[in-house]
């Protein structure tokens, strides 16, 4: 194992996000507050409760997940993309490295930085609706989960990308639709019961179930079939990163 | 001695169906200077390319330093540094914080004192703390140099070192080869610049279409180098070399109209004065005269038209 090429790209990728500190981490801030000014004093007015919870304090876990879903795909993807663009990508197919250094470069970089955003909005949110957390270590534990594997997700759109309209596509127009039909700012019991059959559809039903279950033992399905499809989300994606790298898909043709 | 690089039955067929290298046998001498020479879209860039884990190849084995490129690819690509053509750089790393990151790369443990030796030894020690967007086309192929420098390889591939490069930054570029040449490092460089290959090259291979069409020891093609044609425009042409001038070899062309003599600038005598005394003996007149000497260029030009 060649740690210490780890250790370079995972540096390389941190000092990235730090030169750009005030996009990184001012701007999640500032559009979590907007979300709870619009949806939690608008909306939050007329639903007062849900499940037992006030509506400001439910939607907290939603939010966090909408940023660390979008973070962690927009992160590994623009970070696995931008050597490929301005083609310094030929240093790390050039280098005494394997695969699972790379990922785990570019991933736990990635996922690192949208672990810190997902701890920050939930600061943020803590000023605006008091916050309990029931199982902070399951807390931690679907944050992580969640960021690693949409992490290599963003890490696979970045390598299938070969425009930045493509590198876009996918977290605009697939992303950010799922994550708001996926239980964010209402429970699916609350949706008409046909609907509630096609909620089952949406993998992000299950991360944001499971993480508000962290938070307030409430959930929509059960806590091991969040655990299970999240599992089995990660295990889809190392397998088509594995496949990537052993074929050379985009990268060595 | 065996080879440093040997490659064998080496081909690349991309997805298109574009056949880039057809079957590729070379072998690299241990701490010679290659020259690779050969037009664009010979197939240069991808056998570097190939040889250093960028691309991969269709068919064909290479073998650096007895590592398999494929299966034993740490090794062997631990061994190789490479510069590419273009200027790659993250634009907004200073210089010294990207040559410490190829390093890392390459597995090696910190080492500033060479990181500065190289810096240094590239005129870019000055610099180092300069984002890589401020500086000038010339000191961005040299940081991409360092890179290839700061984890010690033992072999250097340099596609085109030097193109877009300034007379006296060449020059520059050339004895910073000499140097690592004199250190025991292998240096494969492709180039556009014949000239570049006759300063620097032992050996010089000559890749067209995806062949390799001709690999020889430099001193060899420089004898081929000094010969010398020079061209007689007769006043009124022959059908034949009259017998008086038998020992000159000389040929006639343009349907008798040109007399070509060819010599060798090295020789003592190039016989030009007793040629002309002759020519005024027999009674041949002509009304002009040039020389032209056959350089690396038109044998490369010859090579890769036929």
């Amino acid at each position: 194992m060649n740690f210490r090429a780890v250790r370079a790209i995972y540096k390389f990728e941190m000092s990235r996000t730090f030169r750009t500190l005030l996009q990184s981490v001012v701007s999640p801030v500032v559009s979590t507050s907007l979300y709870f000014v619009v949806f939690g004093s608008a909306i939050g007015s007329r639903i007062t409760q849900v499940e037992g919870v006030s509506y400001g304090t439910f939607i907290v876990p939603g939010l966090v997940m909408l940023s660390v879903l979008t973070q962690s795909i927009t992160n590994a993807s623009f970070g696995i993309y931008f050597p490929k663009f301005v083609g310094t990508i030929y240093e790390i197919l050039s280098a005494p490295v394997s695969y699972v250094e790379i990922v785990l470069g570019y991933v736990g970089a990635a996922a690192t930085k949208s672990i810190i955003v997902g701890l920050i909005i939930l600061a943020t949110a803590g000023l605006f609706v008091p916050l309990h957390i029931h199982h902070p270590i399951w807390m931690l534990i679907f944050l992580i989960l969640t960021s690693v594997t949409f992490s290599l997700f963003g890490f696979i759109i970045g390598i299938w990308a070969d425009g930045f309209e493509k590198l876009q596509m996918i977290p605009l127009l697939i992303i950010t639709p799922l994550t708001f039909l996926g239980g964010s700012f209402y429970s699916i019991s609350m949706l008409p019961s046909g609907w509630q059959t096609v909620a089952l559809f949406n993998p992000v039903v299950y991360l944001i179930s499971g993480f508000r279950w962290s938070f307030y033992e409430i959930a929509d399905v059960s806590v091991a079939v969040s655990i299970g499809m999240t599992l089995g989300f990660l295990a889809i994606c190392m397998g088509i990163v594995w496949w990537i790298f052993k074929t050379g898909y985009r990268l060595k043709n | 001695m065996s080879p440093i690089i040997s490659i064998s039955g080496l081909s690349k067929t991309y997805a298109t169906g574009f056949m880039a290298l057809k079957t590729i046998d070379l072998g690299i001498n241990r701490g010679e200077i290659f020259a690779l020479l050969g037009p664009n879209g010979a197939g240069k860039t991808t056998l570097i390319s190939i040889i250093c884990g960028i691309a991969n190849p269709s068919t064909g084995h290479v073998l650096v330093d007895g590592h398999d490129i494929q299966r034993d690819y740490r090794a062997a690509r631990s061994l190789i540094g490479l510069v590419p053509q273009e200027l790659h750089t993250d634009a907004f790393e200073s210089v010294w914080g990207t040559v410490s990151f190829s390093r890392g790369l390459f597995g090696k443990p910190k080492n500033p004192a060479h990181i500065e030796k190289v810096l240094r030894d590239l005129s870019l020690w000055d610099k180092k703390d300069s984002k890589i967007v401020t500086l000038s086309g010339g000191m961005k192929r040299r940081v991409m140099i360092a890179k290839a420098l700061s984890h010690e390889p033992q072999i250097l591939f340099l596609d085109e070192p030097t193109a877009g490069v300034d007379v006296e930054l060449r020059k520059g570029m050339w004895d910073v080869m000499r140097t690592l040449q004199a250190s025991g490092v292998t240096i494969i460089l492709t180039t556009h610049y014949i000239e570049e290959a006759e300063e620097m090259a032992d050996r010089v291979g000559v890749i067209n279409k995806g062949e390799i069409i001709l690999v020889e020891e430099k001193a060899k093609l420089m004898q081929k180098l000094g010969r010398k044609r020079m061209k007689l425009h007769l006043g009124s042409p022959l059908t034949e070399v009259p017998t008086a001038l038998s020992t000159y070899n000389l040929a006639l062309a343009d349907d008798g109209k040109e007399l070509v003599y060819t010599y060798d600038t090295k020789s003592e005598r190039t016989g030009i004065t007793s040629l002309l005394a002759d020519l005024r003996d027999a009674g041949i007149k002509f009304t002009d005269l040039e020389t032209t000497q056959s350089s690396l260029e038109d044998i490369f030009v010859s090579l890769v038209r036929a």
